[in-house]
């Protein structure tokens, strides 16, 4: 692992740590606008942050350690997924060994992490969210490994790095049928598994309806600051991953002090066309029903399913 | 790769997620849609080929195709649709996440058989048939599987659709009296269903299984 990997990593770590929650405010942001309401200012969410560091820290009397570990758990993975993906550039630290699979169950690790941590609470909502993020994430797995599948297909190689950049050297992979399938199974999973619409309501009041905000009801002060940039971090993640996969222009193909710029512009704003988009179809639908969320994601299964046959096929 | 490769394997994809799309919607109306994307898509696989073979009558197949099977055909079904507005398929036999799985299954049956034809033919044409045989699987059990008689009808279209699909690819083109003959055949199909859907609606039935005996 050379000098230039590691500064290639610790730049990635810092744009997802100082940009999720930006991104956050960006969507929050378009959503009031499309609604009509002037809405929160784009740094909202830092300030939120801020505020609750310096906040008090309760805990229900009856958790254990689980409830204490999981924010940091959730940030570390984020961060680990952070560092290593290929987010600016080609050559982060250990690409050789960044797996898709691996970073897949590493961010999944954190929705675990805060899964226990809510049954750890012992109240009604955090079991009921439990129950329900889990449910959703057992429903995720299938839809994701197979888009997986079907993008790793060309190369034979699960190597997320390698895809990307195979993306990058040849254009026709990025507009072929098989891509464009598991992309659009990638997307569904995507809004699923960071509590969009329409799975999710992120801003709702309502605890029964809840899902990922029933999970952290009972966090608070400094461990409330850190879930909430543990989560726009993965949403961050989730989603430059996903630029990357549809469109790489920009990234750096090496660890160069101006492709590096470069690849920080064209990531960022990259991810901020796709999140306001986001925000415009969170505005345009409506939640979905709970028991009709298996159809959802069957469908995105079953197009990533067909990304595989499709993908074999033209082979 | 080639373009016309990606761009042919593109069209006939649109046409088996169209089918997809049909399994997966409850509302009548976008299991319309679908069918009508569906059917521009089957017209650019044969565009797409007559292009490719410069063959002028393969192309003039391609707009009988985006006439009868995108536009005449979704159309009739559309005023049939616009009489209940907001029609769905409440209570499919089968429900939607098991037909996509069977979807599924079924998608990767036409894989398995389709695999001589696809030696037989070759080229980047016979490698999608298993495309066009899922298609036509999958309209199968789109009859089997829903009740509302539109949703019925749909599904014999989408095996017709999946059988043009598959006809275009393996033989580059079907002669245009063979597809005028197939396509005004299907056409006078539907517009008889049409009329009998219809008269099924103004009756206040539906649900086939709701019709049980015969009288006068």
């Amino acid at each position: 692992m050379s000098l230039a990997t590691v500064v290639v990593g610790l730049v990635q770590l810092a744009l997802v740590v100082v940009g999720g929650p930006l991104l956050l405010g960006l969507m929050r942001r378009v959503r009031s606008r499309l609604e009509g309401r002037d809405g929160p200012a784009i740094a909202q969410p830092w300030r939120d942050i801020a505020k609750l560091a310096h906040k008090q820290r309760t805990r229900p009397t009856e958790s254990s350690w689980i409830f204490a570990a999981a924010p940091l758990v959730l940030v570390a993975t984020a961060a680990t997924v952070a560092a290593l993906g290929p987010l600016i550039s080609l050559t982060p630290p250990l690409a050789a060994s960044t797996d898709f699979i691996a970073v897949i169950f590493v961010l999944l690790v954190g929705s675990v992490a805060l899964a226990l941590a809510a049954l750890d609470t012992g109240t009604a909502f955090g079991g009921m969210g439990a129950s329900r993020a889990l449910t959703i994430g057992a429903l995720v797995e299938p839809a994701l490994l197979v888009a997986v599948l079907a993008l790793s297909l060309p190369l034979h190689s699960t190597n997320l790095v390698a895809i990307v950049a195979d993306g990058l050297r040849h254009a026709s992979v990025l507009v072929g049928p098989s891509h464009l399938l598991a992309l659009a199974s990638f997307i569904v999973v995507i809004l699923a598994e960071s509590g969009r619409l329409p799975v999710d309501n992120p801003s709702t009041h309502l605890e029964l309806t809840m899902i990922y905000e029933a999970l952290i009801l009972e966090y608070s002060g400094p461990d409330l600051a850190l879930v909430t940039l543990g989560e726009s971090m993965r949403l961050a993640i989730w989603l430059g991953l996903f630029v990357n996969l549809v469109a790489p222009a920009g990234i750096a193909a090496n660890a160069t002090a101006a492709g590096l710029v470069l690849g920080v512009v064209a990531v960022t704003l990259k991810v901020a066309v796709v999140g306001v988009v986001v925000a415009f179809f969170e505005v345009t639908t409506a939640k979905l029903r709970l028991f009709r969320l298996p159809e959802l994601l069957a469908g995105g299964f079953i197009l990533a399913l067909l990304g595989v046959v499709t993908g074999a096929v033209m082979r | 790769m080639t373009t016309f490769a990606n761009a042919l394997a593109s069209a006939a994809v649109v046409v088996t997620v169209g089918a997809v799309v049909v399994l997966w919607r409850h509302r009548l109306r976008s299991i319309v849609v679908a069918l009508a994307v569906q059917g521009v898509a089957l017209a650019l696989t044969a565009g797409l080929l007559a292009g490719h073979e410069h063959d002028r009558v393969l192309f003039a197949v391609a707009l009988l195709v985006l006439a009868v099977k995108a536009v005449v055909i979704p159309g009739l079904l559309a005023r049939v649709v616009a009489a209940t507005p907001g029609a769905r398929e409440t209570d499919p036999l089968v429900n939607v996440p098991a037909s996509l799985v069977v979807a599924g299954l079924l998608t990767l049956a036409a894989f398995i058989a389709a695999r001589p034809i696809v030696a037989l033919v070759g080229g980047p044409t016979g490698r999608l048939v298993p495309l066009g045989l899922a298609t036509v699987l999958i309209g199968f059990f789109v009859m089997v599987a829903r009740r509302r008689a539109l949703s019925q009808v749909v599904g014999l279209l989408l095996v017709d659709n999946g059988i043009a699909l598959v006809a275009f690819l393996v033989t580059s083109g079907v002669p245009v009296i063979v597809e005028l003959g197939s396509s005004l055949d299907v056409l006078f199909g539907v517009v008889v269903l049409r009329v009998l859907l219809a008269r099924l609606t103004a009756a206040g039935f539906s649900d086939l299984d709701q019709l049980r005996s015969l009288h006068d």
